[in-house]
């Protein structure tokens, strides 16, 4: 099972170059040249992105390195143990919506500090693959086309991110607590 | 509400700061922040040429045609307000597919590619339309099938089993993903609803 996914996974991207480049060269299509008209448009929509992201990414920061963050994580923290998910999950639980580098950086600690087989581990493993950044999601992609009205679009998102969380935490104590 | 939580975000960090005595962190905390920014936005670049370019050669030759015939079905009844064969659709479904494989570089330029051709079809280009909704709520759930980050980190720190979370990832994702549809469905109703009454 595990030599099978873990080669799926590098498997995957080759694969998918492979075949794109084989039909196209099937279909007669003067490959590299259209592949740089192509590639000339991912220059201006990072460019696009650039203030979006850099305000964004200014909030994060500030809400985060003030301590804010600290204090809503311990505001919440008799709310999670209710459902008896241990306190240690809710720093991870609050960033995955907000920043996916820093989501990211504190799994890696948590697998580090409690071990990759621990049921906080398996937990912080599990909820960092389940969802992803919807702050970071919705700032791209509507910023790229300029978007202002995101309509409901961060309600759906945030309710999204609590479910899968919410959902984390019951299947890794079903299957592994 | 973005601008809300934008706002708030900054000002509970600003005042949280000076209760705490650490207001010397702000203003480092915010150019921290924009730099940041940019460099995830210049490390873009390189993913979205490469991406852009290969999903050039996909479009030219069919491919992608191809791909929005055979999974076009499923995707015809969660973006009802998409013509059959314009070329969003394409993107779409290459964007869902590559969240999947959990090809997250590769998911972002298609989906941003997506967006554009969901503007072109937008009466009101500063306004999201719904087919854009549903978009982001697949994308912020995202199912994956394959963890590759969490996995890799896993194997770092020599876990004796790192791909063990994926049966609970897949599932965590889909209960997210199905929350993040039905959601969805609810409040494009709505919108609906109140633009006909």
């Amino acid at each position: 099972m595990y030599a099978i996914i873990s080669s799926a996974s590098i498997w995957a991207i080759p694969l998918i170059l492979a075949t794109i480049l084989i039909y196209g060269m099937y279909k007669k299509i003067p490959v590299y040249e259209v592949f740089v008209d192509g590639a000339k448009d991912g220059f201006g929509t990072a460019i696009k992105i650039i203030p979006h992201l850099v305000g964004m990414l200014v909030a994060v920061s500030i809400f985060r390195q003030s301590g804010a963050l600290d204090m809503l994580t311990g505001l919440l923290e008799p709310l999670l143990q209710l459902v008896r998910a241990p306190g240690e999950i809710i720093p991870l639980a609050m960033l995955r919506p907000i920043t996916g580098s820093g989501a990211l950086a504190v799994t890696a600690d948590m697998i580090a500090t409690y071990g990759p087989d621990s049921f906080l581990g398996r937990l912080a493993s599990t909820m960092q693959g389940s969802t992803d950044t919807t702050l970071y999601v919705l700032t791209v992609y509507f910023g790229a086309v300029g978007i202002r009205n995101s309509m409901y679009s961060l309600k759906v998102g945030l309710w999204a991110d609590l479910a899968g969380i919410v959902a984390s935490i019951f299947i890794v104590t079903l299957v592994f607590g | 509400m973005v601008n809300y939580i934008w706002l708030g975000m900054i000002l509970i960090g600003i005042f949280v700061a000076g209760l705490n005595g650490k207001i010397d962190v702000v203003s480092q905390a915010a150019f921290e922040g924009a730099k940041t920014g940019v460099t995830v936005c210049f490390g873009l670049i390189s993913i979205l040429a490469f991406w852009l370019g290969m999903m050039k050669i996909a479009e030219k030759s069919g491919l992608l045609a191809k791909l929005q015939r055979l999974l076009g079905p499923f995707a015809r009844v969660l973006f009802p307000d998409v013509p059959k064969d314009h070329p969003a659709m394409g993107y779409i479904l290459s964007n869902l597919s590559a969240n999947l494989l959990g090809l997250g570089n590769a998911a972002t330029p298609m989906g941003l590619k997506a967006m554009e051709e969901l503007q072109k079809l937008n009466p009101d280009p500063k306004k999201a339309t719904p087919a854009m909704c549903t978009l982001l709520a697949l994308n912020t759930s995202s199912i994956t099938l394959i963890p590759t980050t969490v996995i890799a980190i896993r194997m770092n720190y020599e876990s004796s089993n790192p791909v063990e979370i994926v049966g609970t990832t897949i599932f965590a994702g889909m209960v997210a993903t199905l929350v993040a549809i039905l959601l969805d469905r609810y409040y494009r109703f709505k919108t609906l609803r109140r633009k006909e009454g």
